[in-house]
């Protein structure tokens, strides 16, 4: 099970974060502190894994992470997740942005945190991982986007009416 | 790919000051939450930025609650809503209007609605009751947009209590031509099956179907459900494998659609979860594995692409190989990957690969040994999580000849590192460690020091207890035992002396305890300067009145020995008048003690050996005082689980109807403070011991040192167990023979690869690690526990001196107890009965447990009720037995036809009107117990309209008939029938009923009447063998443990022991082997109880397991009983 994913930019500003185990809202601010401290102090050619530390739940638990240039992508996840998996799973979900952005960057991310999350939504369901194929998720996304701009199309109308 | 990410994330900064430049035209500069979001970027101190968001905040407040917004600005603010929330500022209020969205919206605004929802709330908020509503429609919709977005946020949380409501919905869904929709639809069942299993019971084989899903995606969503399934019971699973096998066999062979592939490896995702599914079943179980070999071969060698994600599968292939029943030449492929990970450059995979060691190496240690060298540099690599991983694989093959260099560098690790969950880790792994395998006095107690001071009082509190154990209970040799008290105390007192108020409390506490206990043994040592370096201790600021009272305890051990009186009467003086009552008890007993040589002789004598003391853990020594107050009207004692739930009861209405209301902390409370049914209430009160209950007060509450010693060395189901987890091991050997340990001999001795001469360091530390490791291989895979030369090995007293029952805390060895403080001094001489009432008859035993409902009653009364198992209380008129007796026999006869043939209790009289007589018995059926109550007219009239309620809190009455009995012909017999189940059990069921009618004025006559039951007649056996015992054991978190009397005169006194429960309360006996039985039954299907028997000292040391709180203590309630009464 996928418990949290975090994305956070150099300076530990949250860009996303979503929780797929309840956690009081003040200890969640503390994780994503509390990781971006963990994370942000390790070099760059250190392994991609970390041990969760006291907040998100002992040693069964896992941060695995990517660095892009100026954003930090943690998915917190249990023992029954594959290590190397997740981090694959970070870079299709990278990919997938970039797709549906063009060229993504973290203002993407800032302005549209809604639609990030829509996408995050077609990959990980309640925590568990929906899909991995980035033509199948972006099929989806496109689905939705395209009922987005006809429902525009249709209010303008309605304006004009 | 990620270039181009790199780069357009490395331009943002320009981005981000110069929002006019073209690159930034695509976003939404104009819009509030751009301005929002420019706003708290142009911010530097964070508490500019919290005014700022307030205002927001206020503002969004204002126009959500405006009539006049409408849906798609309302979709706008949400989305700054979610901002802000995402950087820590909760907004309440919006939560409502978000609810509202998700209801009210078109799709879009909608999706935004449920987006917020699925942030703002969690499932256990009230709020979101109101969103089910929406959730009904929405899975109704024909939009599959809102389809999707219901079953996204169902899975995402949902009320537990709901999903009765919309579960039909969603596993219509399953049949869904979408396949979006069923994949979806499959996830939303699996978090369902995770919150509430029984739900979903009934749809165990529609996740077959999915499985066979046309659509792999659907499939692969299967495999959650499976993976968690196969998890919790691979028994009922074996007949998949095949189908997971052929499924994996496509997957790798590249039968999938190409869509599947990522970077041309076939659906690497479903390979990893299918090859955790096989290594779950697959694990000791030969024919099992035998079908998967063939397939993991071939996953092996499709996997060579030099990817990221090939790796993934190697890495779980392997996990698999190495889980699985042994094939030695998957094995060897296995241990090439293992090398090749260890070996790589890249760091994600060398920590795998040592991962991947740590998980075999006690399967096969001669891998670690070909790996030396690397291990070696990996304990100096920069990368800490790398160290720590090695570590972890250092820990697992310390033996006696390594240790002193393992338990360094865990040392130094910790020295560097900062964190305090490893640190907690690592000092419980050091501690564990030098336990074991300490070459020394010296280097024992150091150690234990420095865990001590580093562990500082994140220490687990077994730590200090099991240390101190050691201490107190030695090992063989008597000589060597005095040594190391010796070199203790030694290490004290220059501890003390030194400065002391920087070590943590728990140390300071074991400090104390071991010179209270031991200082004498050094004879030029004045007690009075212990003494003197105690106080220095009680006035330092900083130590915590728990130490205190721990100081206190060794002045008054110390002031036996003949010093001066000034120092301990001074201090007792200054605490006997604390706050805290456990420091007053203390002084007290310092005071007291201190001034009278002779009691202090008889409580605390000196230099005895320390036999276990005999613990009366049912105090039955209260008894006589317990049925004193009982009869004096004293209410009688509920478990404190009982007292927590009636409190809780009280004071706010229960939403749950069914729900198990016991606060979570009381569960662990019950495991940590065990008590007996029949440990009364008076007890707590007397011990004084409010804070540190578990610590020294109560005799009762054993407190074992963690599990691993729990199940003693040679207990049978410890045996068991390592029995199973080094099956797999054990059986490689005969496939690599002997000579291939040789091998791992010389590659140490010898070591064979060349060494250039800076690496000839490195090469000693490897010798001095890996010492020991090849030679002893043959050791090892037995476990570690089993080496010869272990130095601390445990004295033997008896051969259950491990076993938990019999286990002392060191903390209440005889010299310190506070039982017979309390007994032998005249403090409390007044509140306890005095001795010769110990021992009472196990009559009075039973009324002081019993249900007392009629306290106005005298004893006899009762006794004589109480010793008819299920007689009735009327609570009307009293009883006319002897007059009923012969009435009962020819009830039997209406007994219904169905129920006849089964066993039934004695039918007793329930109560008595003018007119009407009502008896009742139960009847056992297989599964469930039927009460029958009889309802005979006494008058010469018929009766009309009579109605026989029955209701018990801790029951389920069903009634087969609820309609009134319409009437009831003169001197007619009618019967009624409840299914009875157990809701939360309990030592006696006491059934309460109303019983009305109408008599022939019309008027109408209500008569009140109660049954009892004892949980005997709910116990079913159950039926297990020893192996399901066995995982259920493990599974079951409440346990207890008392001494029960064992029929001494029989032949074989445990076979006799068990077979009297056996006969009496229908338990089932799984398996006796030597001393020791295990023994199961059951209330209900799903409410287990295990139990643990074992011959010690003339006793029946049981342990009981369950699931369910408190049936543990009940079911020993009547475990004893029945051994009393044979």
């Amino acid at each position: 099970m996928i418990k949290a994913i975090l994305i956070f930019n150099n300076h530990g500003k949250p860009r996303l974060s979503k929780f797929y185990e309840h956690f009081n809202e003040d200890i969640e601010q503390q994780i994503i502190r509390e990781t971006f401290h963990l994370v942000s102090k390790r070099d760059e050619n250190v392994c991609n894994f970390l041990e969760g530390g006291m907040l998100i739940g002992g040693s069964d638990y896992k941060l695995i992470y990517r660095h892009y240039a100026t954003l930090y992508f943690v998915f917190c996840v249990d023992s029954s997740e594959s290590e190397l998996g997740i981090l694959d799973l970070i870079q299709v979900f990278v990919e997938t942005l970039d797709k549906c952005f063009e060229n993504v960057c973290e203002l993407d991310l800032i302005f549209h945190v809604d639609k990030v999350h829509h996408i995050l939504a077609e990959m990980v369901m309640g925590g568990m991982v929906l899909e991995t194929n980035m033509n199948e998720i972006i099929t989806q996304v496109d689905l939705q986007n395209k009922m987005e701009k006809s429902e525009l199309l249709l209010a303008d109308k309605c304006s004009f009416a | 790919m990620s270039d181009v990410v790199e780069k357009t994330l490395t331009a943002l900064p320009s981005l981000l000051s110069l929002d006019s430049q073209p690159g930034s035209a695509k976003l939404s500069t104009n819009s509030k939450l751009g301005s929002l979001i420019r706003g708290i970027t142009e911010l530097t101190s964070k508490h500019e930025e919290e005014k700022l968001i307030q205002r927001e905040l206020s503002s969004i407040k204002e126009q959500v609650s405006s009539p006049n917004t409408t849906m798609r600005q309302m979709k706008e603010l949400m989305v700054r809503t979610i901002y802000c929330e995402m950087l820590g500022y909760e907004a309440t209020f919006s939560y409502i209007h978000a609810i509202k969205l998700a209801q009210q919206g078109n799709v879009l605004e909608k999706r935004v609605g449920y987006l917020a929802v699925s942030l703002f709330l969690n499932e256990s908020h009230e709020l979101l009751l109101l969103l089910v509503n929406t959730v009904l429609k929405d899975l109704q919709s024909t939009n599959l947009i809102e389809v999707c977005m219901a079953l996204t946020v169902v899975s995402q949380m949902f009320p537990k209590d709901m999903i009765p409501a919309i579960l039909p919905l969603v596993e219509e869904k399953l049949n869904h031509s979408k396949e979006i929709i069923r994949r979806k639809a499959v996830l939303a069942l699996y978090k369902f099956y995770l919150i509430a299993p029984n739900q979903v019971q009934h749809i165990h084989n529609r996740f077959r179907k999915a499985l066979c899903d046309k659509d792999p995606g659907v499939m692969s969503a299967s495999l959650h459900i499976y993976l968690q399934l196969i998890q919790e019971n691979p028994e009922s699973y074996k007949d998949l494998t095949a189908s997971f096998v052929t499924i994996l066999k496509q997957v790798v062979a590249g039968k999938l659609p190409m869509d599947f592939n990522y970077h041309s490896v076939p659906a690497p995702w479903l390979q990893i979860q299918l090859l955790r599914i096989l290594s779950l079943l697959g694990k000791s179980d030969q024919s099992t594995s035998e079908v998967m070999y063939e397939i993991l071969d071939e996953s092996l060698r499709r996997a060579e692409m030099n990817h990221n994600i090939t790796y993934a599968i190697l890495y779980e292939c392997v996990k698999c190989i190495y889980t699985i029943h042994p094939k030695s030449e998957l094995l060897e492929k296995a241990a090439k990957v293992i090398g090749n990970f260890v070996l790589s450059q890249r760091i994600n995979l060398k920590y795998l690969g040592l991962k991947a060691l740590t998980y075999v190496v006690h399967q096969d240690p001669r891998l670690a040994l070909q790996h030396q060298m690397t291990i070696i540099e990996c304990l100096d690599h920069p990368d800490v999580i790398i160290k720590r991983e090695t570590l972890e694989l250092l820990f697992r093959i310390t033996n006696d000849q390594n240790v002193t260099v393992i338990v360094e560098k865990m040392l130094d690790f910790m020295s560097i590192n900062k964190e305090d969950h490893t640190t907690a880790d690592l000092v419980g792994k050091v501690a564990e460690l030098a336990e074991k395998y300490a070459p020394d006095n010296e280097w024992f107690v150091e150690t234990m020091n420095t865990v001590f001071s580093v562990g500082g009082d994140t220490l687990q509190p077994d730590i200090p207890n099991s240390f101190l154990k050691l201490l107190s209970e030695g090992f063989d040799d008597e000589e060597e035992n005095k040594k190391l008290r010796l070199f203790a105390v030694n290490s004290y007192i220059s501890l003390l002396q030194g400065e002391p108020s920087k070590l943590p409390q728990r140390f300071l506490q074991a400090i104390c305890w071991v010179l209270g206990e031991y200082s004498h043994l050094r004879e030029d040592v004045e007690p009075d300067l212990v003494l003197r370096l105690l106080v220095k201790l009680l006035n330092i600021k900083s130590t915590s009145s728990e130490t205190k009272s721990w100081i206190l305890m060794a002045m008054t051990k110390l002031c036996s020995g003949g010093a001066p009186l000034s120092v301990p009467l001074e201090v007792s003086e200054t605490y006997s008048s604390s706050m805290d009552t456990m420091l007053r008890q203390r002084a007290q007993e310092l005071q007291y003690l201190s001034q009278n040589p002779e009691l202090q002789a008889r409580v605390l004598p000196r230099g005895v050996s320390q036999e276990p003391m005999e613990v009366d853990s049912s105090l039955s020594f209260l008894d006589g005082f317990v049925s004193e107050a009982l009869a004096a009207g004293a209410a009688p004692y509920k478990p404190p689980h009982q007292r927590q739930e009636e409190l809780s009861r009280s004071k706010a209405l229960s939403l749950e109807p069914y729900g198990l209301s016991l606060p979570i902390s009381m569960s662990s409370c019950s495991i940590a403070d065990r008590q007996s049914p029949t440990l009364l209430s008076v007890s707590s009160g007397l011990s004084g011991d409010r804070t540190d209950h578990s610590h020294k007060g109560g005799s009762t509450t054993l407190k074992l040192d963690g599990v691993r010693r729990v199940w003693g060395k040679e207990g049978y189901l410890a045996q068991r167990e390592s029995a199973e987890e080094t099956a797999p091991v054990e059986a490689p050997s005969p496939l690599q023979p002997l000579v291939q340990q040789g091998d791992g001999d010389a590659s140490y001795s010898q070591t064979p690869t060349p060494i250039p001469e800076c690496e000839q360091e490195k090469q000693q530390l490897a010798s001095s690690l890996f010492v020991g490791l090849a030679s002893q291989s043959s050791v090892c895979l037995m476990g570690k526990s089993e080496q010869t030369s272990q130095r601390f090995r445990r004295k033997l007293k008896d051969p259950a001196a491990s076993f938990p029952s019999s286990t002392q805390n060191p903390l209440v060895s005889p010299p310190s107890s506070v039982g017979h403080l309390l007994l032998d001094s005249s403090i409390s001489s007044d509140l306890i009965s005095s001795p010769e009432q110990t021992h009472l008859s196990s009559v009075d035993l039973t009324v002081a447990n019993g249900e007392v409902e009629l306290p106005d009653r005298d004893m006899k009364g009762i006794k004589s009720t109480l010793l008819r198992e299920d007689s009735a209380l009327a609570a009307g008129s009293s009883p006319h037995e002897e007059l009923d007796r012969p009435k009962d026999s020819c009830l039997t006869s209406h007994l219904p036809a169905e129920l006849s043939g089964l066993p039934h209790s004695e039918i007793t009289p329930l109560c008595t009107s003018p007119s009407l007589d009502l008896s009742s018995c139960h009847v056992q059926k297989d599964d469930s117990l039927v009460l029958l109550v009889f309802m005979k007219s006494s008058s010469d009239y018929d009766i009309q309209q009579i109605q026989v309620q029955v209701t018990c809190e801790e029951l389920e009455v069903s009634c087969v008939c609820d309609s009134p009995v319409e009437e009831l012909k003169s001197h007619g017999v009618v019967v009624c029938q409840y299914f009875l189940t157990v809701k939360s059990p309990s030592v006696y069921f006491v059934l309460s009923g109303m019983m009305s009618h109408q008599i022939p004025d019309n008027s109408l006559q209500e008569t009140q009447f109660s049954h009892r039951i004892p949980l005997t007649s709910f116990l079913r056996p159950l039926r297990l063998s020893t192996e399901e015992y066995g995982t259920m054991w493990l599974a079951f978190s409440h346990d207890t443990k008392q001494n029960l009397p064992l029929m001494m005169d029989a032949e074989e006194p445990l076979t006799a022991t068990l077979k009297v429960l056996k006969d009496k309360l229908q338990l089932h006996v799984v398996e006796i082997i030597g001393n020791e039985g295990i023994v199961a039954c059951c209330l209900r299907q799903d409410q287990p109880c295990l139990l643990h028997c074992r011959v010690h000292a003339g006793m029946l040391a049981v342990w009981l397991r369950s699931p369910i709180p408190e049936l543990p203590d009940c079911l020993l309630y009547h475990c004893q009983r029945a051994l009393q009464e044979s």
